[in-house]
């Protein structure tokens, strides 16, 4: 018999066995999940939880799906935050700081006070990459940012009514699309293909008797 | 952070390591792979499956769980609906909001179409979220489309539809570029060059990857500009039932609203299946990797409006599933980090295979060393093979893993494992669903007409294996494939009146067949309420 301790979903207390996660916590108590769970995997912030341990003051945040529950652990789940996110022509913006003026402006009402760090369920360091998008840094703001699962938990806490993961996706785009280098293999590649370089070979190979494909991929080369 | 039951053979890891690196275990033969197949492999395992009584497939062997939906009651009958004053009303009805919808959907709106996404969680909620390690595409000088065709068929057991994997092949290098310049970041050297790697079963390293948040990295993209389009997404809301028209084609969808329980109707000129897979299905009562949502939902819905299915008794194992700790049991631990050198290694610290076989052949020989081998390690969940992480920085040097595969490391991390140091335990896991609906290289269903399928709801890309980044290739080729074929169709098409009559031939075939059932589909969610574990 697993060791039980006592959690309490939304205020009322339940004994769940202690190894279980936040998310398998609920459904053992009952819950039929439908909102605040997605991956179940930690990947796609559908399970943002903030949660208080009995005797301690401090708040803190978590996906439920990758948190173990602890002994009288106060949990409110946040299945949906409002954020902030502006519509734009990728074709059409411009690169540099002026993008987060014209989109993002309230980044520049930023106090400092390192909130949205302290919440992030990933451990980002999001006022640094906030700083980085204040700037028109949109490779170091990608760079810093690029694990974030945008549960919106960092905004939940800001003074400043920014919508970080979202200034962050729009750092991520310009810095794939415009800043990183462009790739000479990849566009050399899509022109031969549309020059009709490799129709010949995949149309035998579309013709093959299965024995003569077999004898082709079991005597193949394979690269080190 | 492994307790004293473990040490004893992390010595052995630990103490064969370096000898361990150096070795250059032999590939299997084709004999030796088909043998150890036929043995080992859940797909063979006879007694888990049943035999379908009704529909299109009648007569063929799929899952005891998946045939059990496919031949349930509907989750309504025709009197329950209004069909005369739809709710939504729409070019193009793309089903799912993953990575194969959300591409879908940018076609069509691209092609000028009025199209709409509902799902059941929230756009993103997808496998497409999960894939880790990479997307294949031939696009290095030493490579080519012929190449990756002949590694993908015969990873695939020779059974994929030519023309369709044709595509696929042909398509990858474009569908990089595409995604590049909606701006997903992948791996690249100062000079551009995409930083490519092996794969189970490929030939040459095509392996393109955004660290090991690939699928996250497109997925956000993708969602992003969907949103950036004003594209209407319907979420949580769920399709339960096709709609056809008088002239027998696919003509919309009922509609649930997961919360209150409502029932809508959106009524289309065309209607695109990307519903994905099927883990939480949790055949033969293995774990799985996948999100919340996957329950084969579009293969029954297809099924009942007559579409067929192709391989759907086909299901992929990924070997490395996690196997310890509990919390997160079945989780995936990516095939990259195999790609990058660690490989499987059993109670005794022996390497046991090459770690770069096919998915199958490698679930397969894990499955031999932990039961007739006796080379598993205990966990307390089940047995486990050792995956020695600690080569990834042996091999390519210290910091490797924390800048390749930054999600794996977090993902143990917080359990007190620091995958750079110590090993990690696996099992396979229920990962991909092989089969699905049979379609047209226009991505339309062979034949229901009007009705689209596209990612992993597809039968017949693949074969009857899948490799690795061959799944986020095919959201993607096949995806932006169905959206601009469906746009195209809607502009072609003028909906005849709408009609839900199969509902009521399917309940007939059912009782005809004297199928004695309660169950209702689409499955919809799991219900894992009072489980103390999953």
């Amino acid at each position: 018999m697993d060791k039980m301790v006592n959690i309490f979903l939304f205020g009322k207390k339940y004994a769940v066995p202690e190894n279980l996660t936040i998310m398998t916590a609920m459904e053992y108590a009952g819950y039929q999940l439908v909102r605040g769970c997605g991956c179940r995997n930690g990947f796609c912030g559908a399970c943002a939880t903030i949660y208080r341990i009995k005797g301690d003051k401090e708040l803190h945040a978590c996906l439920a799906c990758q948190t173990t529950v602890e002994d009288n652990m106060y949990i409110a789940t946040l299945p949906f935050f409002p954020l902030v996110k502006e519509v734009y022509d990728m074709n059409k913006i411009s690169v540099n700081e002026s993008v987060m003026m014209q989109l993002y402006p309230e980044i520049y009402a930023c106090v400092g006070c390192n909130a949205c760090t302290k919440a992030c369920t990933q451990g980002l360091n999001v006022m640094q990459y906030i700083a980085y998008a204040q700037r028109g840094d949109f490779e170091k703001c990608a760079e810093e940012s690029f694990d974030c699962v945008m549960c919106g938990v960092c905004s939940s806490r800001c003074p400043a009514g920014i919508s970080h993961p979202q200034v962050a996706m729009l750092a991520r785009r310009i810095n794939g699309k415009y800043l990183a280098p462009g790739c000479g293999h990849l566009e050399d590649r899509v022109t031969e293909i549309k020059d009709g370089k490799f129709t010949d070979l995949i149309e035998a190979l579309m013709q093959k008797p299965i024995e003569e494909l077999k004898e082709l991929y079991n005597t193949r080369e394979i690269e080190k | 952070m492994y307790s004293e039951k473990f040490q004893a053979s992390i010595k052995a890891v630990e103490a064969a390591r370096e000898k361990n690196i150096a070795l250059e275990p032999e590939r299997m033969t084709a004999k030796q792979k088909e043998d150890l197949l036929a043995e080992y492999h859940p797909d063979y395992k006879v007694s888990e499956f049943s035999t379908l009584k009704i529909g299109p497939n009648k007569g063929e062997k799929v899952p005891h769980e998946l045939a059990e939906i496919l031949q349930a009651h509907s989750r309504i009958t025709a009197d329950s609906v209004d069909l005369s004053n739809p709710d939504y009303d729409v070019d193009v009805l793309v089903i799912g909001g993953g990575g194969a919808g959300s591409s879908a959907a940018i076609e069509a709106h691209e092609a000028g179409a009025n199209v709409m996404i509902v799902t059941k969680l929230r756009i993103g909620d997808a496998n497409t979220m999960m894939a880790e390690g990479g997307i294949q595409a031939a696009d290095k000088a030493n490579d080519s489309p012929a190449i990756h065709f002949v590694d993908a068929f015969g990873g695939g057991h020779f059974a994929a539809k030519r023309e369709l994997l044709a595509k696929l092949v042909c398509d990858a290098p474009e569908a990089i570029k595409w995604l590049s310049e909606l701006g997903v970041e992948f791996d690249k050297d100062a000079e551009g060059n995409m930083i490519t790697t092996h794969g189970g079963g490929t030939s040459r390293k095509r392996m393109h990857a955004a660290k090991d948040y690939s699928g996250a990295e497109i997925m956000r993209t993708l969602r992003d500009e969907v949103l950036n389009r004003g594209i209407p997404v319907v979420d949580f809301t769920a399709a339960i039932e096709l709609i056809l028209d008088e002239n027998g084609n696919a003509a919309g969808a009922v509609l649930m609203n997961m919360e209150t329980k409502d029932l809508m109707v959106a009524k289309a000129k065309t209607v695109v299946i990307a519903t994905g897979g099927a883990g939480r299905m949790h055949y033969q009562g293995f774990p799985t990797s996948n999100h919340y949502g996957a329950t084969a939902d579009g293969l029954v819905l297809g099924y009942r409006v007559g579409a067929k299915l192709l391989y759907a008794e086909t299901l992929q194992y990924h070997p490395t599933g996690t196997a310890f700790p509990e919390q997160i049991f079945g989780a995936l631990v990516t095939e990259k980090v195999r790609s990058l050198g660690a490989k499987l290694v059993n109670v005794k610290g022996e390497v046991f295979m090459h770690p770069l076989e096919t998915r199958d052949v490698t679930a397969a020989s894990i499955i031999r060393e932990c039961s007739t081998r006796e080379n598993g390690v205990e966990t307390g969940n089940g047995l486990a093979v050792w995956l020695d992480t600690p080569m990834i920085e042996k091999i390519g040097g210290e910091g490797t893993i924390e800048k390749r595969i930054p999600a794996m490391m977090r993902m143990f991390g917080k359990y007190g494992i620091d995958i750079r140091k110590e090993p990690i335990l696996v099992y396979p896991t229920l990962h991909y669903q092989n089969g699905g609906l049979d379609i047209n290289v226009d991505g339309m269903t062979t034949n229901v007409k009007n009705l689209f399928v596209a990612g992993e709801a597809v039968g017949g890309i693949h074969g009857k294996n899948r490799l690795m980044g061959n799944s986020l290739l095919d959201i993607i080729v096949f995806g932006r494939n169905a959206g601009i074929h469906a746009a195209a169709a809607a502009k072609e098409t003028v909906v005849g009146a709408l009609t839900l009559d199969h509902i009521a031939k399917f309940e007939k075939e059912i009782a005809d067949a004297g199928i004695d059932t309660e169950k209702v589909s689409p499955k919809l969610l799991p219900n894992y309420t009072n489980k103390a574990s999953i």
